[in-house]
């Protein structure tokens, strides 16, 4: 683990040695927008690694509140009914629950916590406001959004425990990492060489070859970090990569469908330079739970 | 150090910072247009009790002293408990709204806050209303900003701390709220001339942002 961990500071400092010699040769080119983002890389992998390493309810109360601060973006972004405040109230409770199940390494529960009784017992709340003018729309869009930044990203925590020996933090570093690296191969390969597009009305700047280009990269780094980091074989490392690199590519492009429909750019502006919580998740919230379950149904 | 100094920098340090930006989330659009010093008049929409305690936590804790919200004096100096709160630990300026004081007097107080170069916090709209909807502005601001030319006045458009606490509700909803500064506005001498440009300015902060539909 303490490879990858100075791999990624010497990612971080090759970048921010980078931009300052592109300030100092090319004063005319603008790279604010370049260095806000890598200032901001620095941040995140500080706060993550200091919140992986030092203990488990550290960690479990850090992605609990990453959560938070997800679930709290995404009902700030969508429409919402004035009727509905204390349901989303509730709502908000779901997060603690299912923090705390993982807390109890009770998989059971974790799994249907939000699928099954938030999915019965919202709607319930929300018959007793009385409200039926847009409840369809005002249930269905609380659940998408439970599901996607609480019961999604999740799964990243129950990582974790999954091992039962202490070894889930690797897991998680194996996820996160190739998750994250995966996003910034598939921007790089599409902007070297990129020329169709795969989607043009949801996402223009995502190309053919910034998706082949991106899953090759993750592949070739699935196989390499996963020995170090997972007890999984090399052809299970193979079939890790390409589950990071397509569900990346789609989560990144489902948020990006979400946020079309809302007509934002971003879904907030928390993280100098890349945008909201849920700018920087969207991919994780496919790969968390396919990699989860990967692992889960061949190994734990 | 007086009690109610500590029970300021307590509540603000330790409830209030931390409730405005963990549980809640500012998104903060020009800041670099908030006055540093005073005399200056922020003139902000309202919408919930949040209002003020978020326009506060706006300036660091060495300039708070000196940031001073107008509040109804009916309301906030009512019982002994809430009177000294409000005064000593929030440092709110009384403003009579019941019609007794004579106009003439009536920002007396805001005009001494003023002179000793204080950062004063009025609400124009009179009462919070109807949360996430601008009400007419009164016309106070007007006299209050032409007794006063030498403050710089502040328009400051708030959003989705009525979503968060609306007026009558006690149960405070996590969202991420916005808060957009504005240009200053020279008072002038006609009232509805300045009251349209303080109008038209507020309605070109809310058309900065994207608001999903709250009904």
């Amino acid at each position: 683990m303490q490879a990858v961990l100075s791999g990624i500071l010497g990612l971080l400092i090759v970048a921010t040695v980078t931009i300052s010699v592109l300030r100092r040769h090319w004063p005319r080119r603008d790279v604010t927008e370049l260095a806000a983002r890598v200032r901001s890389w620095w941040i995140m992998a500080a706060v993550f690694t200091v919140a992986l390493v030092l203990n488990r309810a550290v960690s479990l109360v850090f992605f609990a509140f990453v959560s938070f601060l997800a679930f709290k973006e995404f009902l700030s972004v969508v429409p919402t009914r004035r009727a509905d405040r204390r349901v989303l109230f509730w709502a908000y409770l779901a997060i603690p629950v299912q923090y705390l199940w993982i807390g109890y390494e009770w998989y059971g529960m974790f799994i249907v916590w939000i699928p099954v009784y938030a999915f019965l017992l919202l709607p319930l709340r929300m018959v007793l406001v009385g409200e039926t003018r847009g409840f369809l729309r005002a249930a269905g869009v609380l659940h998408w959004g439970l599901m996607t930044t609480v019961f999604s990203i999740s799964h990243v925590a129950f990582l974790l425990v999954l091992p039962g020996d202490g070894s889930g933090a690797a897991l998680v570093l194996y996820l996160v990492v190739l998750t994250q690296l995966n996003d910034v191969a598939q921007y790089v390969w599409g902007r070297l060489f990129g020329k169709r597009r795969v989607v043009p009305s949801v996402s223009p700047n995502k190309t053919v070859a910034g998706f082949v280009g991106g899953v090759l990269s993750t592949l070739a780094l699935a196989w390499v970090l996963g020995a170090v980091l997972t007890p999984l074989s090399p052809a299970h490392r193979l079939a890790a990569g390409l589950i990071i690199g397509v569900g990346g590519f789609v989560g990144d492009v489902v948020i990006s469908a979400m946020k079309r429909d809302l007509e934002i750019k971003d879904s907030g502006s928390s993280i100098p330079g890349h945008g909201g919580v849920l700018d920087r998740l969207d991919s994780l919230t496919y790969t968390a739970p396919l990699f989860f379950h990967f692992v889960r149904y061949f190994y734990f | 150090m007086r009690a109610s100094h500590l029970a300021r920098f307590v509540f603000f340090q330790v409830v209030v910072r931390p409730l405005v930006l963990v549980v809640l989330g500012l998104n903060v659009r020009h800041r670099e247009r908030l006055p540093r010093r005073g005399p200056a008049i922020l003139a902000a929409n309202h919408n919930s009790h949040l209002d003020t305690l978020v326009l506060m936590t706006l300036f660091p804790w060495r300039t708070l002293a000196r940031v001073r919200p107008v509040a109804a004096a009916d309301y906030f100096l009512s019982g002994r408990f809430r009177a000294w709160f409000s005064r000593r630990v929030i440092g709110i300026i009384p403003l009579d709204r019941s019609g007794r004081t004579e106009r003439a007097h009536l920002f007396d107080e805001v005009s001494a806050a003023l002179a000793a170069r204080q950062i004063v916090i009025v609400f124009p709209e009179g009462s919070r209303g109807e949360p996430e909807r601008l009400d007419r502005f009164r016309a106070g601001l007007f006299h209050l900003a032409r007794a006063n030319p030498e403050a710089e006045l502040v328009p400051v458009f708030l959003h989705g701390l009525g979503k968060a606490l609306p007026k009558g509700e006690a149960l405070l909803v996590p969202f991420f709220c916005d808060v957009f500064v504005g240009k200053p506005i020279a008072a002038g001498e006609d009232r509805d001339d300045f009251l349209s440009r303080y109008q038209a300015a507020m309605a070109g902060l809310a058309a900065e942002g994207d608001f999903p539909p709250w009904e």
